[in-house]
């Protein structure tokens, strides 16, 4: 429950709650929450990058404990660790809470895009299927160079970021160098992060399905 | 036979005239073409001198250039003309204006804040009506001001009119400074819509101050045909706006009507909405809207650029035109000064919009993804200029509304006020206080990656928890936009413009752009048949020098239109894309001839160009399912 204090700083009671229904609501019988679950989630299925989000719950880099790999199965606390990336932020939250919550979308982001979690973004990460294919898949006849072509002029150009006294290769992104560029390039103070988070408001729990 | 020639007594000329002049016949669009020169040749002449125009706004240039033509005129005893009568604004002037705020409406940034405007422009407007209505009837009663004549229904229609802000002024200057988007957003939703809503207040109340009693019934009677007149509006609009979009589905063969298509169509539903009685600002609005995203499918690149540029063109000529008489006619008019009702006009005109912004953010601030602070509700609450709306309806009084003259001097001392005060002080002001600013820096594709990344994870993560918001919403709608819509209103599904298209299309241009600096003018090569020798043949370090220019510099290069565009430019996305076209046709012509093609050795990557293709090969046609049109619309509707 440690992480749980973490969330609960600026997150109501109430929608822990919510949150702990959807949960169980997911899990349908069982205890934990396993990809089967997740997959079955009819409205998904349309999502182009619904496997890297899916994912996503299940990554160990996502629970902030430095661990890597990912799990088979989560908790409730999982659960909600990964949910808490989403908060929204009040407007009590001070400037350091927001610069750290960034880093945190950030971070998110980026892992979402290192598969093999060795902390580079690889050439062949950012063209991987999933990402950039995956968003660019819904063009059938695109073609694989042409999205590997948007690929790589994404990598150079997160690659050809100044930044003073970093050491750059031109085929891997480390997490600072992504977190120097992202920071204020795509979570440009208000427009980006106006958008990564969700509001845990109070559900209406007939209307949620998991393909049951 | 000389009484005959009697009955007609004027001079018959007796050989051919050489040299006759009939001005009567002419008269009416002689006069109107003069007065649009003028007023374009004042435009013209402000530019002039840059500095000018950033201290002041054009607005209250414009005014200042017609007090002084109508100095001139009422030196010379000549009257102004009626230009302002209530069907001549209201018909011909009104909608090109509304037209050109509707059609470039940023529509994702709105769609985004729709609660908020809607709730600034209706709510806001009736507070102010209100609110300045009561306080004037309140201070009547005091003897001293000697208007106790003015009944609370006439009052009220008074405050009507000077409720409808106009923000000209205050958009150009938040353009220049960059001030933050949703700022932007509101202040211009709000004058859109709250037009809409005072025309409809107008009316309303010219018809209540005419009644003697005012019973409750017709209070009620009051709301509903409010709400009648405002969904009406918008349900007419997006009926125009679909009808118009269907009909340009098949105008392939007969491209040089289809901006006459939409303008027609545009028109058509204000003038139909002005039958009925109902919001025709609404209406047109609505139509924009609805009608530019289907429409910019169907229609030919340059129906489309045309489509924009006479869009902007009719909206700016009426806006300049309308300033322009209101400096004429405040010299011109008699008025009726009279210190203690307009100062307090004044007064309460600051104070009731000061405090309405202050509650209704104080209401609608929970709800905000992004909370106004004190500082954006400053901007917010000093660009309520006033401007043309006001002023038209004050001239359209019935004329059995006593103290009309009043009324209108006090609407022109209020717009007078708060465009030169407000106008000219608000840039120095809002750079003071440092509101927050917008990053408009050069748009990458990063972005443009991430932010489908960020919103197709959104979008799955209220999936996971159930969650019903603006994204669920919008992924309905586009749900519904793809398989209905689209299949109905678009000639081909095919896409004209798709991300992964205008990626291409723009690294061919800056291809091209780097060809020309290092190759000679290619494109400029006069007749191209004859040149089966390029002028300079390609080295391989030339070759080198391309790739590395093209892999460092392309993806700087790349323009992208800004979120929203400035009240008096045109978006300018058009610039690559025609770029593209010309160059595009002329590289083609030139590479016919193979001399290009055939010294690339394969081994040189262009980096982001689709391997196996030559530069002028065609794109494959595109079918898209959900995500993409995901893409597509929001690069469509930034632009």
């Amino acid at each position: 429950m440690l992480m749980i204090n973490v969330f609960v700083s600026s997150v109501s009671t109430e929608q822990i709650k919510n949150l702990h229904m959807r949960f169980q609501q997911l899990c349908g019988n069982e205890k934990t929450l396993r990809k089967e679950h997740l997959e079955n989630i009819p409205t998904l299925a349309d999502n182009p990058i619904k496997t890297e989000i899916i994912k996503a719950f299940f990554d160990k880099r996502n629970q902030h404990n430095n661990e890597l790999g990912s799990y088979e199965e989560i908790g409730f606390e999982e659960f909600l660790m990964v949910m808490s990336h989403f908060r929204p932020p009040s407007i009590k939250t001070s400037a350091e809470e927001k610069a750290a919550m960034r880093k945190r979308k950030v971070r998110f982001l980026f892992n979402m895009h290192d598969t093999d979690g060795d902390g580079k973004i690889t050439l062949e990460e950012y063209r991987k299927v999933g990402i950039v294919e995956g968003l660019l898949s819904e063009s059938e006849s695109i073609g694989q160079e042409v999205a590997r072509a948007i690929a790589d002029a994404a990598m150079l150009e997160v690659a050809s970021t100044n930044v003073p006294n970093m050491v750059r290769e031109v085929t891997k992104i480390t997490l600072a160098l992504f977190l120097h560029f992202a920071c204020p390039q795509i979570l440009k103070d208000l427009e980006m992060e106006s958008r990564m988070y969700v509001r845990f408001l109070d559900m209406n729990t007939a209307n949620l399905r998991c393909g049951k | 036979k000389d009484n005959t020639i009697l009955a007609y007594p004027e001079d018959v000329p007796s050989n051919l005239p050489v040299f006759t002049m009939d001005y009567p016949r002419i008269q009416i669009p002689f006069e109107i073409t003069l007065w649009m020169l003028l007023a374009s040749f004042a435009k013209i002449g402000f530019h002039v001198y840059h500095k000018i125009t950033i201290w002041v706004p054009e607005s209250c240039l414009l005014i200042s250039i017609g007090l002084i033509v109508g100095a001139i005129m009422h030196s010379v005893l000549e009257e102004p003309p009626a230009v302002l009568s209530s069907n001549v604004f209201f018909l011909y002037m009104l909608p090109p204006i509304v037209l050109d705020s509707g059609y470039f409406m940023p529509t994702r940034l709105f769609f985004e804040n729709v609660g908020t405007v809607m709730w600034f422009a209706v709510v806001g407007t009736l507070w102010n009506s209100i609110g300045i209505g009561v306080s004037l009837f309140a201070i009547c009663h005091i003897e001293a001001f000697g208007v106790q004549d003015i009944n609370l229904q006439e009052n009220l229609l008074f405050a009507a009119i000077i409720s409808a802000v106009d923000p000209v002024a205050v958009l150009s200057v938040f353009e220049d400074i960059s001030v933050n988007e949703q700022l932007y957003i509101v202040v211009f939703g709000e004058c859109l819509f709250s037009d809409a809503v005072t025309v409809v207040l107008y009316s309303m109340f010219t018809f209540v101050a005419e009644m003697e009693v005012v019973e409750p019934e017709d209070v009620f009677l009051g709301v509903a045909r409010f709400l009648v007149v405002g969904l009406g509006g918008m349900g007419f609009g997006v009926l125009f706006g679909f009808v118009a979009a269907f009909t340009t589905r098949f105008t392939s063969k007969v491209r040089e009507i289809e901006p006459l298509l939409i303008f027609m169509f545009s028109y058509l539903a204000y003038l139909v909405a002005e039958l009925f009685a109902i919001s025709s600002i609404m209406a047109i609005v609505c139509c924009a809207l609805t009608m530019k995203y289907y429409v910019e499918e169907n229609v030919s690149q340059r129906s489309s650029t045309t489509i924009r540029h006479v869009v902007k063109m009719l909206g700016s000529i009426s806006e300049t035109l309308i300033f322009f008489f209101l400096g004429v006619v405040t010299i011109t008019t008699e008025h009726e000064w009279n210190w203690g009702y307009i100062l307090f006009t004044l007064l309460f005109t600051f104070l009731w919009r000061g405090l309405g912004v202050l509650v209704l953010t104080l209401i609608i601030n929970p709800f905000r993804t992004i909370p106004f602070n004190m500082k954006d509700q400053f901007g917010l609450a000093y660009g309520g200029l006033r401007g043309a709306i006001s002023f038209a309806l004050a001239f359209t009084l019935p004329d059995s509304i006593g103290r009309k003259q009043l009324f209108i001097t006090a609407t022109i001392a209020v717009i007078l006020f708060t465009v030169f005060l407000q106008g000219i002080s608000i840039r120095p002001l809002i750079e003071l206080i440092n509101v927050r600013r917008t990053n408009r820096d050069v748009e990458t594709i990063n972005v443009e990656i991430h932010s489908r990344l960020m919103e197709h994870t959104m979008a799955g993560i209220e999936d996971l928890c159930g969650q019903w918001s603006h994204f669920y919403w919008k992924d309905k709608f586009m749900k519904f936009n793809n398989r209905i819509l689209r299949r109905i209103l678009i000639r081909d599904s095919r896409a004209e413009s798709s991300i992964v298209a205008l990626y291409k299309k723009l690294e061919l241009q800056n291809a091209m752009e780097i060809l020309d600096t290092v190759s000679g003018d290619i494109s400029a090569a006069p007749s191209l048949k004859e040149s089966t020798n390029p002028k300079k043949t390609f080295m391989a370090e030339d070759l080198k020098n391309m790739h590395d220019l093209l892999s460092k510099n392309m993806y700087k290069i790349r323009q992208r239109t800004v979120a929203f565009t400035s009240k008096h430019a045109l978006p300018n996305d058009d610039q690559p894309r025609e770029i593209l076209i010309r160059r595009h046709a002329n590289i083609r012509r030139s590479l016919r001839h193979g001399s290009f093609q055939s010294t690339i050795p394969r081994s040189q990557k262009y980096f982001s160009l689709p391997t196996g293709q030559n530069l002028g090969s065609k794109y494959p046609s595109v079918r898209r399912r959900y995500a993409g049109k995901l893409l597509k619309l929001n690069l469509q509707t930034q632009f």
